[in-house]
């Protein structure tokens, strides 16, 4: 049973086609990664699932629902960068996550805050960032920033998880780091997840699926005449051997 | 070495510091002496003793007709009615100023209305003002906000829009309202700005006051300047001049020390 549904897909900017015919299905629970090159559609592609943007023409539905005009708490968002408040303490940037919803201020009641902000130490707590939870992001190094972004993005309690290379800004260690947080997080709550990454050894380490977008159609003369699309989509479970459980040792070396 | 990279260690930065200050009263102290030379009756330029002494009558003895010490009843007024304007075009700068920067409805309805209306010169209106409302607290008071109200306006909206998109769809895919992005993403991010934008337009919003006090007024320290300036009375408009810089200057530092004390995020970003 699918639970994402994107059929026939369009996207134009001022007549410019930047993605066409992308179709795609996505179970609930699958981690979709998203590759392409620079200026390919796919960033654009994410905006279209968070509905942050509409398309030209097709459909996405969610759960066979159609989206709504707007980014709704349904998908949850981490960006590359700005993706926390910085005017809030890191406590109150997870609090912000049950509180902005909670009415139409966005402020919660004294008991309903109390209770908010015993939750937010407990993940705090969980995510290894308690030590700091009376501090402003931007005394937080860049991991530190993107672990709270992706843990106020869930504590929202999304059903859907939208990454748009949210490990890009960060060092080769902190993202081997960031890899098993994302990881950890994903078994433990079982997230629909789509990430835009740059990173193409990333994207089969942590996706079940490997989308690229590329244009199939190329005019050298007018190189912006034609969109982008999904040209593969790679299994990239059990290390990117499509399709196969071997019963027996393949000798393949599978990384890690 | 390079003039660029010259820097000067502590006891020269307060040395540099006070120089001009210095500087300045060193010329007029002796400008003042070579005109008492000439003429020891001379109001021009009083002695810098006479000037004190001025200032000592002045802030401490009350008037003979009224028994009221006229210094504090112009200053109580002139902070009123400074208070009162800058208060009303903060508030609205920041209400107007957020919609335009927020609501892409606003922005379009308002946003070139403002522009225009931040053309007009204040003072070429102030007789509309005190035609419309008379000469009474009102038309000073609308002087100064309608003085520095469009740029409140502007600059609130400019720094509305800087606000980076994702934290406004980040609030989004967290369930706020509008409202609620407004209160709690958008507000608390613009004022630091709205506090340095004030700080910025008392400048303008004094001189709006002291005009409007010169023109129609029965008390307030723009008034009582240009009232003395008819008896020569230099003595008394320095020491008010005096007075309305070092007001000008605690207003200053409060809002500086306001700003730091209650959003110290904004320092360190």
């Amino acid at each position: 049973m699918s639970f994402v549904t994107v059929t026939d897909l369009f996207l134009d900017y001022d007549r410019r086609p930047i993605l066409e015919r992308v179709n795609l299905t996505a179970r609930e629970g699958e981690f979709v990664a998203i590759v392409g090159a620079s200026g390919c559609g796919k960033s654009s592609f994410l905006r279209l699932l968070l509905d942050q943007e509409r398309p030209s023409r097709g459909t996405i539905l969610v759960d066979g629902q159609p989206l709504t005009g707007e980014p709704n708490r349904q998908r949850g968002i981490v960006f590359q960068r700005y993706s926390v408040f910085p005017h809030m303490t890191v406590r109150d940037n997870i609090v912000a996550a049950e509180a902005l919803g909670a009415n139409p201020l966005g402020i919660l009641g004294r008991s309903a805050r109390r209770d908010a902000r015993a939750r937010a130490e407990a993940t705090l707590e969980r995510i290894g960032l308690a030590h700091v939870a009376g501090s402003y992001p931007s005394a937080l190094s860049g991991g530190m920033q993107q672990r709270l972004a992706i843990a106020q993005a869930l504590a929202a309690k999304p059903r859907i998880l939208l990454l748009d290379e949210p490990f890009g800004a960060l060092d080769p260690g902190t993202r081997l780091r960031m890899h098993d947080f994302l990881s950890d997080i994903r078994t433990e709550t079982g997230m629909t997840i789509f990430m835009v990454t740059h990173d193409l050894p990333e994207a089969f380490k942590l996706g079940d699926r490997v989308i690229v977008f590329d244009k199939t159609r190329w005019d050298p003369q007018a190189p912006e005449a034609y969109g982008a699309t999904i040209t593969y989509d790679f299994d990239a479970r059990h290390g990117g051997i499509p399709y196969q459980t071997p019963k027996e040792d393949p000798h393949v070396p599978v990384p890690a | 070495m390079r003039l660029i990279n010259r820097r000067p260690g502590p006891p020269a930065v307060a040395a540099l510091a006070a120089l001009p200050f210095v500087a300045v009263a060193l010329i007029y102290a002796s400008a003042s002496a070579a005109r008492r030379a000439e003429n020891p009756q001379d109001r021009l330029l009083p002695a810098p003793a006479q000037i004190l002494d001025t200032a000592g009558r002045l802030l401490f003895e009350p008037d003979r007709r009224t028994g009221d010490i006229l210094f504090w009843i112009d200053t109580a007024v002139s902070l009123q009615r400074l208070g009162l304007g800058v208060g009303i075009a903060a508030l609205t700068g920041l209400v107007i100023g957020l919609a335009i920067g927020l609501l892409p409805l606003a922005r379009a309805g308002l946003a070139s209305f403002v522009e225009v209306l931040s053309l007009i010169p204040p003072l070429a209106v102030l007789p509309i003002l005190f035609l419309l409302l008379g000469l009474g607290e009102t038309a000073k008071v609308a002087l100064i906000a309608i003085g520095i109200t469009p740029f409140l306006i502007r600059d609130m909206a400019g720094r509305t829009a800087e606000i980076p998109p994702e934290q406004i769809v980040k609030a989004q895919t967290l369930g706020a309202s509008s409202l609620a992005i407004a209160l709690r993403v958008a507000l608390p991010q613009v004022m630091p700005r709205l506090i340095q934008s004030v700080r910025l337009a008392l400048g303008p919003a004094w001189l709006f006051l002291i005009a409007a006090e010169a023109i129609a007024s029965e008390a307030g320290l723009g008034y009582r300047i240009f009232l003395v300036r008819r008896f020569l009375a230099m003595d008394v408009i320095l020491v008010y001049v005096a007075w309305i810089t070092l007001l000008a200057f605690l207003i200053d530092r409060l809002l500086r020390y306001a700003s730091r004390r209650f959003f110290p995020w904004a320092e360190t970003a």
